[in-house]
């Protein structure tokens, strides 16, 4: 199970990696999602892993041996603020994409010299 | 009132005023002036009644500042603080009134004391402090205030130059005299001054002493304008007449002198100080003289001879004598009063004349006979003739200068350039006086001279008056302060002193003598060449501005950081990105080498299961054909991201984390239906554009390194993980939190425990940030401008139209409005039961899995189906939802519930439960976790809904503004 689930991470974050490194922002939108997939497991990974133990207690609720609850409670509302970032994200690129005419990272397109008008120099 | 409550009082009386000066009204003058004025005198008043007794056994007011650092805010007046104290407020008072004549109506006079005021108090902080982090403190607020000071007519480009400067050069070294102050601190054992005092041998002989004694120093020489970091004083004349008066009197310039003078008794002593101190000194003196001759502004003239004094003054506390401390406060005091009523003479001739250039100024003495006879005994004071004040100290000092002759290089030359310093002094008052008020009238002067108001003259006498009495009974004036401040420093190496005018004829007479001579006759043999001299720089120094490579330096400093950004730089995100995943990759292999990571150790492994090795083959090819994809076929790109993210949540379930799986699927479920309502948005992208063959080959060469690094990563954050997993757990937090979820907050579900009880602060942190994105999605939706190629009507919703039109008894709009039909019915129908799931999570939270956030996202693709199957137009016809309400109330909800355990008096967001007994249910607990609970669902939907909501209406702006413009187009055809 540990090797699958690394290598499934590794995955995950390479996907991601790469998908960020590239020019243009729907692209960079899919690896920041994908890359924190592989984070969250990753996260959620520091606490062991167990099969059938969800840290929620029984009826009398003795305490028996769960999942470490603490990862798991990081990564739920990591979950919430991704979605919360993608959006955000989204949203920028879109902007961007309506001012600059372009959907490149840098707001021109790379032949371009000249950055958009709309888009003045800092 | 008690001694330290009348200390308190005066230190804080002029930060209120401050605070109250700046609410008044811009035009203010004389509001403002009273509230200086009464600050001022009642400061005054306080410090005043402290006399007798201060100056034998300190005042203290302390209280606690940093308790855990051992650091308290300590008061403490001691004689040396009280003669200071009295100085900054007493010429500050006169300063007050002085002002407000200077002042034009015009100008925001109330800011100009809002400033002044908060400088008086800082410049009291300084000298009344007893501790020597507070010191640096209101060191540093002096440095702040006075660039504000200096800068106060800021549309004045040498005003905002001069500010710059003296605060660069000013924090410079009042961070220096912090490092400084804290070494000093940790070679005793404590910042308390009173304790830093008596350690005098300790710090002397500590290891730490030259470099605390350098770092003090950089920040006393720099504050007092020394050699060479004297450059800011002549551009801090930019400032109004009054705060120049103000600065290099009384205050600002002295607090360097002050610091030398409180640390005279622990630093002083050594070989080091020595050389510093009196070589410091020393030059300063010379040079400020040397350059105060050739000035032609009169406040340029008299800004470097407040240099050259304020170097005569280091000097002396530079020689290893007691007397020459005392000689050394006695000079304070007279400069600063000598000096500010000069700056304030200056001032008159300025406003009444209309100009303070020398060359110009001729024969004043008949329009203002008044101010020139007040203005000539200050200068004659300046120049140290007898009967006036400047000539006891400046006696004390040549005689010191004879009397330390001959031990060091430095000493044997001390005499005669004591002696030349002198009558360089001598030269420059004299043509002061000479040029200004004799010669011939006037000629073309930009106003008629006449002599000031009244009132403005009142200081001016004020202070010459003392001049004349400190000068003719020195003992019955200043005597016993001096010595009381002299006992403050000296203790009971305090020497033994005589005040007399007259000593007998010795040596330091005949050198007043000669230097008195000496000025008199360079003015006559040079002052004419001096007067021509068509720059105003001194000779054989003309080609050295320390100014000018003040500025040549900052200038290069900032060119060189633009280069250095240009050369290193870069303003592609994907060049940014590239350097941080590498300075990454590169920190972690760096970590990983240094302690020698080993990544497969045998350890802790679960069993197998082939089926969870399928479930990650499908999302690990779900990734990499997402990535594959994402450039030409959004669409299913953004589909297998989601098919990804179904296999992360899947996992989340099969290893006992079924909160994390209800979230994760739901989150999945808005993500993608965020993405598929942004893809609209974004160009058309055509694979067969050609581009040229230079470019394709650098692109593969790019997408090499790229595919590199995201494998290293990749492999990295597998490794690691693998790493992690395979070890023994820790036993940490852990345990408590399962073994405490039921005992002491009622929940089963120990992760929602954990988020809404146990960590709700962080949780409440994180809903504040998602209401924040929600917020910052809308507005920048707001001002949304699509680009023009993605305006037009989507590829199918033409189709649909073309078949519409194509076909008899079909109208516009019927393909797309019979679209989808069942899953349509479907969805409408699923809204309760969707509520209804929601509302399950949301109750079974606390014991079961699900929770707030859950919920409110189960809620909010109940809205989004109805969005989807109905339209936009459909459902808000129906159904009004407010997010942005939601999103208030839900944070709202949030923070109340977190509140209301102070009605209990217990801490913020302490939740508690209880068990009631319901009719059917039984006993259920009830916890007021849940109502937190609530908030975060409230808040969840709105900010969520807010998202997709407005992301969905950007397509109907475009339908309605497309509306707006056909009525548009047939109004103007039937016009």
């Amino acid at each position: 199970m540990e090797v699958v689930l690394s290598l499934g991470i590794g995955v995950f974050a390479a996907a991601g990696v790469w998908l960020m490194l590239r020019p243009r922002t729907f692209q960079v939108v899919l690896g920041l999602a994908l890359l924190s997939y592989a984070v969250n497991l990753f996260i959620f990974a520091m606490g062991r892993l167990t099969v059938g133990a969800p840290p929620v207690l029984g009826a009398g609720a003795e305490v028996v041996s769960v999942d470490d609850p603490v990862p798991q409670a990081l990564v739920l509302t990591a979950l919430v603020i991704g979605f919360a970032l993608t959006a955000l994200f989204l949203v920028v690129l879109l902007a961007a994409r309506g001012i600059t005419g372009s959907d490149h990272v840098d707001g021109r397109e790379p032949h371009q010299a000249e950055p958009h008008p709309g888009n003045p120099k800092p | 009132m008690p001694p330290h409550l009348l200390l308190a009082t005066a230190a804080i009386l002029p930060f209120l005023g401050s605070a109250l000066a700046i609410c008044l009204p811009a035009g203010a003058r004389n509001a403002a002036t009273l509230l200086a004025g009464i600050v001022m005198l009642a400061s005054l008043t306080c410090i005043g009644l402290l006399y007798p007794g201060a100056d034998r056994v300190p005042v203290v007011w302390a209280m606690d500042w940093l308790p855990t650092l051992g650091v308290r805010f300590v008061l403490r007046l001691d004689g040396l603080a009280w003669l200071f104290a009295v100085l900054i407020l007493g010429i500050g008072a006169l300063v007050v009134l002085y002002a407000r004549y200077y002042m034009a109506a015009a100008d925001p006079v109330p800011r100009l004391f809002c400033y002044f005021l908060a400088f008086v108090g800082a410049m009291l902080g300084i000298v009344l402090a007893g501790n020597l982090i507070q010191l640096v403190m209101f060191w540093e607020l002096t440095s702040i205030v006075s660039f504000l000071l200096i800068g106060y007519w800021f549309d004045n480009a040498s005003a905002r130059d001069g500010a710059r400067m003296a605060l660069t050069i000013t924090a410079a070294g009042g961070l220096c005299l912090l490092v400084g102050l804290v070494l000093i601190g940790s070679i005793v054992g404590s910042s308390d001054l009173s304790v830093v005092l008596a350690s005098g041998d300790t710090i002397r002989n500590s290891p730490l002493y030259l470099p605390a004694l350098v770092l003090v120093l950089v920040g006393a020489l720099t504050k007092s304008a020394q050699f060479p970091f004297h450059i800011w004083l002549p551009r801090a004349m930019a400032a109004p007449t009054p705060i120049s008066a103000y600065l290099h009197s009384a205050t600002m310039v002295k607090a360097g002198i002050f610091l030398m003078i409180r640390f005279w008794p622990v630093l002083a002593g050594t070989e080091s100080w020595y050389w510093i101190v009196g070589t410091a000194g020393m030059a300063t003196m010379l040079i400020g003289a040397w350059s105060a001759i050739f000035q032609h502004d009169l406040k340029g003239l008299l800004a470097y001879s407040t240099i050259s004094h304020l170097g005569l003054i280091t000097l002396l506390l530079g020689l290893d004598s007691a007397l020459a401390v005392v000689a050394a406060i006695f000079h304070t005091v007279n400069h600063a009063i000598f000096k500010a009523s000069l700056f304030m003479a200056a001032g008159i001739i300025d406003h009444e004349t209309g100009t303070r250039d020398l060359r110009r100024l001729s024969g004043l003495w008949r329009a203002m006979p008044y101010t020139a006879t007040l203005a000539m005994v200050a200068a004659a004071a300046m120049a140290g003739v007898p009967l006036l004040n400047g000539f006891l100290s400046k006696e004390m000092f040549l005689s010191e200068a004879a009397d330390n002759a001959g031990d060091h290089l430095l000493n044997l030359a001390l005499p005669v350039l004591a002696t030349l310093a002198s009558a360089f002094t001598v030269l420059y008052s004299l043509r002061f006086i000479r040029q200004t008020f004799f010669g011939p009238a006037p000629r073309d002067l930009p106003q008629a001279p006449h002599e000031p108001v009244r009132w403005m003259r009142i200081p001016i006498e004020l202070l010459v008056l003392a001049c004349i009495a400190i000068g003719l009974v020195p003992n019955l004036t200043i005597g016993p302060v001096l010595a009381g401040a002299a006992r403050a420093v000296l203790g009971p190496r305090t020497p033994d002193y005589d005040l007399a005018i007259w000593h007998g004829f010795n040596a330091p007479l005949a050198m007043s003598v000669l230097a008195l001579a000496g000025g008199v006759g360079l003015y006559v043999a040079f002052g004419r060449r001096i007067n021509t001299n068509p720059r105003g720089g001194p000779w054989l120094m003309d080609r050295l501005d320390g100014g000018w490579l003040f500025e040549r330096a900052m200038t290069g400093l900032v060119q060189g950081a633009r280069g250095l950004e240009g050369r290193l730089g870069s303003e592609r995100l994907q060049a940014q990105l590239r350097a941080i995943y590498l300075a990454a990759l590169a920190a972690a292999v760096a970590a990983g080498a240094a302690r020698g990571l080993d990544l497969f150790l045998p350890g802790h492994v679960t069993e197998f299961d082939p089926a969870f090795a399928l479930m990650w083959l499908v999302g690990a090819a779900c990734a990499v054909g997402a990535a594959e994809r994402a450039k030409y076929h959004r669409l299913s790109a953004a589909i297998l991201v989601g098919g990804a993210g179904l296999v992360s949540s899947l996992t989340f379930l099969w290893l006992s984390a079924p909160d994390l799986a209800v979230t994760q699927i739901l989150v999945e479920i808005v993500t993608t239906v965020l993405l598929l309502l942004g893809l609209r948005w974004l160009p058309k992208r055509d694979q067969a554009i050609p581009a040229p063959a230079a470019e394709q080959a650098r692109a593969r060469r790019r997408r090499f390194i790229d595919l590199c690094i995201a494998a290293f990563a990749g492999f990295g954050l597998a490794g690691l993980a693998y790493a992690v997993m395979t070890r023994p757990a820790v036993d940490g937090i852990a345990r408590w939190f399962v073994e405490e979820a039921y005992p002491q907050a009622g929940g089963r579900n120990v992760v929602n425990v954990l988020l809404v009880d146990f960590r709700a602060f962080d949780t409440l942190g994180e809903i504040c940030v998602l209401g924040i994105v929600g917020l910052t999605v809308f507005a920048l939706l707001r001002r949304f401008r699509p680009a023009s190629d993605s305006l037009g009507r989507p590829k199918q919703q033409v189709s649909h139209d073309a078949y519409d039109d194509a076909r008899a008894g079909r109208s516009l709009g019927d393909t797309a409005a019979d679209a989808l039909l069942v899953p349509r019915v479907v969805m409408t129908w699923l809204f309760p039961f969707i509520v209804l799931l929601a509302l399950h999570l949301f109750l079974r939270g606390h014991d079961l899995p699900g929770g707030g956030f859950a919920a409110g996202i189960a809620l909010t693709v109940a809205f989004m189906l109805q969005y989807m199957a109905r339209g936009a137009q459909w459902v808000e016809a129906r159904l009004r939802i407010q997010p942005i309400t939601w999103i208030g109330v839900g944070l709202l909800v949030a923070v109340l519930a977190g509140a209301g355990s102070w009605l209990f008096g217990r801490p913020f967001l302490t939740a508690s439960f209880t068990y009631w007994e319901l009719p059917l249910l039984g006993k259920v607990p009830v916890a007021s976790a849940l109502v937190f609970d609530l908030g975060i669902m409230v808040l969840v939907v709105g900010a969520s809904a807010l998202m997709l909501v407005a992301l969905a209406h950007q397509s109907l702006r475009r339908v309605r503004s497309a509306e707006a413009e056909a009525e548009r187009a047939v109004e103007t055809e039937s016009a």
